[in-house]
C-alpha cells in the first residue's frame, strides 16, 4: 500500500470579494525512502496544498480531494484526530525557523513536549531523547545548548533544530516548506545533505516546496511544478530536467544560470506571478507564455500523460519548443 | 538584573526630587497659606503659628529640612490642617483602606480581563467575543464617577443587599461595590488589549509550528501563545496603576471609604501642604517601584529582553 | 529607552489605539513619497466609505451645532432658578415642553436644557483646546528630538522619561487648587498631562523620516535645519498628529470630568459635562434621573463619535493597506 496517495487536492479560500482558487487538481503517490519536490513561484499554491494536508489551512480556507495515508482519508479530519497523525505520521518543517519557533520557550521545553505529548515519555527521557536527535544532527555542545532560546542559535542551527524537533517520533513522512531559503547560501547545502541523509537513515518519505530548481537536482526523485494553483508537469527529475516538455518548466530551467555556459544576461520568464484574486480563464501560465493561443487563454489545458510523465498544456511539445 | 534595578533608581531620584521641587513651589507661590483662609488670625498669632510649623524660613531650608526627615526618619512632617496628627498618621489611616480595595481591583482586573480577552480570542466571532467587545467599549465610556453611584443605585438603594458607602475596618461588604467600580473600565480595557494581541500572537509562524507537532489546542493557546500575547498587557499595567490611584480618589469620593484619596483632596482644599506633599510623594514613590516591578516581569517573559 | 519594557502610550487608556497609531507612524514614514500626495485624496474617499466613522462625523457635527446654537432656543437662562420648582423637582422638575425645561430642570430648579448646552460648550471646548495644546507641545517636542538627534535627542527623551514617571494628576489637581480655577489652567493642566506620549511617537516617525531620501537632499543642499524640520517633517507627521489628537479629545473630556467630579474643576455658574454627571449622580436617588440622563447621553454620545471618527481617520490615513 502507497504511504500517501493524494487524489485531486484543490485549495480554495472565502473571501469578501468571493473565493479564490489557490490549488487546483494536485494529485500524487509518495512510498517510504521517495522524495517529491513541488516547485512553484511564490503565490502559485504549492505552501497550501501541503497545509492542507495537514490541517493548518487559515479559517477561510476550503479543501476538496482526497488524502489517503496508509489506507484513511485524512484530509479535513478534525483536529483531534489529526493531532495523532502530526508529528507521529507526517512531520512539517517549516520556512523561516526563527518565527517558527517559539522564541520565549527554550528549546529542551519546545522538543521534550513532542515525546510527552506523542510518546508518553518523563520530561527527563524526554529531554536526554531530545539531546540525542540534536546530535545527530550535529549541534554542538547539545546538552548544554538545548536549554538555550532560539535567538541563542544562529540561522543554520535552528533549522537544525527544526529539523531534529520534526524527527522527535519518526515520521513516516517529511514534509520541507522551502527549508533553505532563508538561509545563507553556504548553509543550505548543508541543510540539503543533512536533509538527505536523514531521509535515508529513517527511511522517510519527503516531500520538498521549493522554487529552488538547484535544491531539487540535488535531492528529488520526482517532480511536480505548479503554476496558478495548478499542475503544469509532473514526473522523474530527471526526465524533466534533461527533456523539459513545457513551457513553464522550459523557461524555468532556462533561468537557472549556469557555470558551463557563458552568457551575458540572466534569462527570466517575463511577466508576473498571477494574481489569484482574478485569475486569468483558461491555462494559468498563457499570459507569460510565448506560444500562447486564443485556445490556451479560453480554456484549460487538462493533464495528460505523456510517457512516464503527466503534462498541461493544449500543444505537443514539437509545436512549442 | 541587578543593573536595571540601579539604573532605575538613579532615574527615580531626581523624578522624586522634580516631584518634591514641584509641589513645593507650586504650593508656596500661591497667594495665602494654610493657616489665612480660615478665621483670619492677628498678626503676631500668625507669625507665630508659621514659626511653630517652620513656614517662615526660607523655601529651600525648608525643602531642605523636610527631604531630611523623610530620608532619615521616613517622617513626613506635621498635619498643616489637623493640629494633633502628623502625616504619617494619616498615611496608617488612609493607605491600608486604598491598598486593600486597591489591590483587589487590580487583581481582579488582570484575572479577569485576561481570561475573557484569551477566550474572545480564541471563540472569535461567537457571543462571547461581540459580548467582550460591546463590554469593553461601554465600560470605557462609562467612567468609574457614573459607575459607583448606578451600583449604589441598584444594589443599596433598590436592592438593598449591599452597603452604600463607608468601610467599617474593611468588612467584606463594603469592600465589594468599591472594588467593582474601580474595577470595571480596567477589566473592559484589559480584556480588549488581550483579545487582540492574542488573535496577533495566533497567526505567528510559531503557533503554526506547535500545531503542526500536533499539540493538543490547549497547549498550544495556554503553553505557547499566552505568554507572548500577555506582553502588552504587562507593559499596560504601568499605566493601569496610574489610573487606578487616580480611580481610588474618585471612589473615595462616591463611597466615602476613607483612603488617601479623601485625604488628599481634603487636604487640597484646606491647603494642608504637608499631606498633600506626602501623599504625592508616597502614591508617586509606589508608582516607581510599581514600575520597575513590571519590567522585571516582562524581562522574565521575554527573553530576548535580558537585564 | 535602552534595556526596559517597551513603553505604550504611557498616560492613555487605549493602548489599542495607541499601538495603531505607532504603526501607522511607520507606515506614514516608510512611504513613498510619490504616494504621498495621492495619500489625502484617498483618505477622504476611504474615510467616508466607513459608515460607522461618517455617522459618527455627522452625529458630532450635530452636537456641535446644537451646542453652538441650541442656545436660542432655551426658554430659560442658565443661572436662573425657577422658584415654582423648588422642593418639588422630582415630582415636578421631568422634561416637559409646556413649562419650556424641556431637558426638565437639575436639583436647585435651573433649567436642564440651557445648562447642558452650556456644559456641552465647555466641555467640547476644553477637549478640543486641551488636545491641541498636548499634540501642539508633544509634536513640537518630538520633532526637534527626533531631528536633532545624539546627545540632544537622548537626553530631551530621558527628560520624557522622568516625566513620565511623574503623578500627573496630582499635579493639575495642585495647579488648579493654587492658582484657582480658571478655565485657562484647566486647559494648560490637562494640556500638560498628555504631551508626553505624543512626544515619543512624533519623535519615533521623525527618526524614520530623517533617513528619507527628500530630507537628505534638503540637508545636501543646505536648508537651515529648522526650515528642514517645518517644511519637510512636520507637514508628513500631519496625518499621525490628526489621528493621535483625535483620541486625546475624549480623553481630555474625561480628564476634565474627572477633575469636575471631584470639585476642583469649572467654577460655578460655569458647567460642564462633568459636573452635571456629577450633579446628576447625586440626586439620581430622587428618582430625578433625567438629570443624570441628558448629560450622560451628551458625554457617552460625544466619546463614542471621537472613538470612532479616530479609527475612521486612521484607517483612512494608514498607507499600509494599499
Amino acid at each position: 500500500m502507497t504511504l500517501l496517495s493524494v487524489d485531486n487536492l484543490s485549495v480554495r479560500f472565502d473571501t469578501n470579494d468571493g473565493q479564490v482558487s489557490a490549488v487546483n487538481g494536485i494529485s500524487f503517490d509518495i512510498d517510504r525512502g521517495q522524495s517529491l519536490a513541488i516547485v512553484g513561484e511564490s503565490g502559485s499554491g504549492k505552501s497550501q496544498s501541503v497545509f492542507a494536508l495537514m490541517g493548518l489551512l487559515a479559517r477561510n480556507g476550503r479543501a476538496t480531494g482526497r488524502a489517503v495515508l496508509k489506507g484513511k482519508d485524512i484530509l479535513n479530519l478534525p483536529a483531534r484526530d489529526l493531532q495523532h497523525i502530526r508529528a507521529e505520521q507526517i512531520a512539517m518543517i517549516f520556512q523561516d525557523p526563527m518565527t517558527s519557533l517559539n522564541p520565549y520557550m527554550r528549546v529542551s521545553d519546545q522538543m521534550a513536549e513532542v515525546l510527552m505529548h506523542h510518546k508518553g515519555m518523563s520530561k527527563s527521557d524526554a529531554v536526554a531523547s531530545a539531546i540525542r536527535m540534536l546530535d545527530a544532527v550535529r549541534i554542538p555542545e547539545a546538552a548544554k545548548r538545548i536549554h538555550m532560546y532560539p535567538h541563542e542559535f544562529s540561522g543554520g542551527m535552528r533549522q537544525r533544530v527544526m529539523i531534529a524537533m520534526s524527527l522527535l517520533c519518526e515520521p513516516d513522512l517529511l514534509i520541507a516548506d522551502e527549508p533553505t531559503t532563508a538561509l545563507d547560501v553556504t548553509v543550505q547545502d548543508q541543510i540539503m545533505t543533512l536533509l538527505k541523509s536523514l531521509q535515508a537513515e529513517f527511511n522517510m518519505a519527503m516531500i520538498l516546496i521549493t522554487h529552488d530548481l538547484g535544491v531539487v537536482a540535488d535531492s528529488c526523485d520526482d517532480m511536480l511544478v505548479l503554476y496558478g494553483g495548478q499542475v503544469m508537469e509532473q514526473g522523474k527529475t530527471v526526465d524533466l530536467f534533461s527533456n523539459p516538455s513545457h513551457p513553464y518548466t522550459m523557461g524555468l530551467l532556462s533561468a537557472v544560470p549556469r557555470l558551463d555556459q557563458k552568457t551575458d544576461r540572466l534569462v527570466a520568464i517575463p511577466g508576473n506571478p498571477p494574481n489569484m484574486m482574478s485569475a486569468p480563464s483558461g491555462c494559468p501560465f498563457s499570459p507569460r507564455c510565448d506560444h500562447a493561443t486564443d485556445l490556451c487563454r479560453s480554456s484549460v489545458p487538462p493533464l495528460v500523460a505523456m510517457g512516464e510523465r503527466l503534462r498541461a498544456c493544449h500543444y505537443e511539445k514539437g509545436a512549442v519548443s | 538584573m541587578f543593573n536595571l534595578i540601579l539604573r532605575r533608581t538613579l532615574v527615580a531620584i531626581p523624578t522624586l526630587l522634580i516631584l518634591i521641587v514641584v509641589t513645593f513651589l507650586l504650593m508656596h507661590s500661591a497667594p495665602g497659606g494654610p493657616f489665612t483662609s480660615e478665621k483670619p488670625l492677628p498678626p503676631e498669632v500668625l507669625a507665630r503659628v508659621e514659626a511653630k510649623y517652620g513656614l517662615d524660613q526660607p523655601l529651600p531650608l525648608q525643602m531642605w529640612n523636610y527631604v531630611v526627615g523623610i530620608v532619615t526618619e521616613f517622617d513626613f512632617g506635621p498635619s498643616f490642617r489637623y493640629k494633633d496628627r502628623t502625616v504619617n498618621e494619616i498615611f496608617a489611616q488612609g493607605l491600608p483602606i486604598t491598598l486593600t480595595y486597591g489591590t483587589l481591583s487590580f487583581v481582579l482586573s488582570v484575572v479577569v480581563g485576561v481570561f475573557l480577552g484569551v477566550w474572545a480570542a480564541i471563540r472569535q466571532n461567537t457571543w462571547i467575543d461581540y459580548l467582550t467587545v460591546a463590554f469593553s467599549m461601554l465600560a470605557q465610556v462609562l467612567p468609574n464617577f457614573v459607575m459607583g453611584p448606578i451600583l449604589i443605585l441598584i444594589f443599596t438603594l433598590w436592592l438593598g443587599w449591599l452597603p452604600g458607602g463607608g468601610w467599617n475596618g474593611g468588612q467584606w461588604q463594603y469592600i465589594v461595590l468599591p472594588v467593582i467600580a474601580l474595577s470595571t473600565s480596567f477589566m473592559a480595557s484589559i480584556a480588549r488589549l488581550m483579545r487582540s494581541s492574542m488573535l496577533e500572537v495566533l497567526q505567528s509562524n510559531f503557533i503554526r509550528t506547535a500545531r503542526a507537532k500536533g499539540m493538543p489546542e490547549s497547549t498550544v493557546i495556554l503553553r505557547h501563545a499566552l505568554k507572548p500575547a500577555m506582553l502588552p498587557v504587562i507593559t499596560y499595567l504601568g499605566p493601569v496603576f496610574v489610573y487606578m490611584i487616580t480611580g481610588s480618589f474618585i471612589i473615595d469620593a462616591i463611597f466615602s471609604t476613607g483612603g488617601l484619596g479623601y485625604y488628599f483632596i481634603n487636604a487640597a482644599f484646606n491647603r494642608d501642604y504637608a499631606v498633600m506633599m506626602g501623599v504625592t510623594l508616597l502614591l508617586g514613590g509606589l508608582t516607581i517601584f510599581f514600575n520597575l516591578v513590571v519590567d522585571l516581569i516582562y524581562g522574565w517573559v521575554d527573553p530576548q529582553i535580558r537585564y | 529607552m535602552a534595556g526596559s519594557t517597551p513603553r505604550l502610550g504611557i498616560d492613555m487608556r487605549n493602548p489599542i489605539e495607541i499601538k495603531k497609531v505607532e504603526q501607522m507612524a511607520e507606515n506614514l514614514a516608510k512611504m513613498d513619497p510619490v504616494k504621498g500626495r495621492s495619500l489625502w485624496q484617498d483618505a477622504r474617499k476611504r474615510f467616508f466609505k466607513n459608515r460607522a466613522a461618517t455617522a459618527s462625523l455627522v452625529v458630532l457635527g450635530l452636537i456641535v451645532l446644537f451646542s453652538a446654537f441650541g442656545g436660542l432656543f432655551a426658554k430659560w437662562p442658565n443661572d436662573e432658578i425657577d422658584w415654582s420648582m423648588l422642593g418639588q423637582i422630582a415630582e415636578m422638575g421631568q422634561p416637559s415642553i409646556q413649562n419650556g425645561h424641556y431637558f426638565g430642570v437639575d436639583e436647585l430648579g435651573r433649567d436642564l436644557f440651557a445648562r447642558t448646552i452650556q456644559a456641552n460648550q465647555i466641555s467640547l471646548i476644553v477637549g478640543f483646546v486641551g488636545a491641541a495644546v498636548a499634540v501642539f507641545v508633544g509634536t513640537l517636542y518630538g520633532a526637534i528630538s527626533g531631528y536633532a538627534g545624539g546627545r540632544v535627542d537622548s537626553v530631551m527623551m530621558r527628560i520624557v522619561d522622568i516625566l513620565s514617571a511623574v503623578p500627573y494628576f496630582f499635579i493639575v489637581i495642585l495647579l488648579l487648587v493654587v492658582f484657582g480655577r480658571s478655565i485657562i489652567m484647566i486647559f494648560v493642566g490637562i494640556g500638560l498631562v498628555n504631551w508626553l506620549s505624543c512626544a515619543r511617537i512624533v519623535r519615533g516617525q521623525t527618526l524614520s523620516l530623517k533617513q528619507r531620501e527628500f530630507v537628505q537632499a534638503a540637508q545636501a543642499m543646505g536648508v537651515p535645519p529648522f526650515k528642514i524640520v517645518v517644511r519637510h517633517i512636520i507637514p508628513n507627521l500631519i496625518g499621525v498628529v490628526i489621528v493621535y489628537g483625535s483620541l486625546l479629545v475624549p480623553e481630555m473630556i474625561l480628564a476634565e470630568s474627572v477633575i469636575s467630579f471631584l470639585g476642583v474643576g469649572v467654577q460655578e455658574p460655569q458647567t460642564s459635562l462633568g459636573v452635571l454627571i456629577s450633579e446628576g449622580t447625586a440626586t439620581m436617588q430622587y428618582g430625578t434621573f433625567w438629570q443624570l440622563g441628558f448629560p450622560l447621553a451628551f458625554f457617552t454620545l460625544i466619546l463614542f463619535c471621537f472613538f470612532y471618527i479616530g479609527d475612521g481617520l486612521r484607517d483612512a490615513l494608514d498607507p499600509k493597506d494599499r
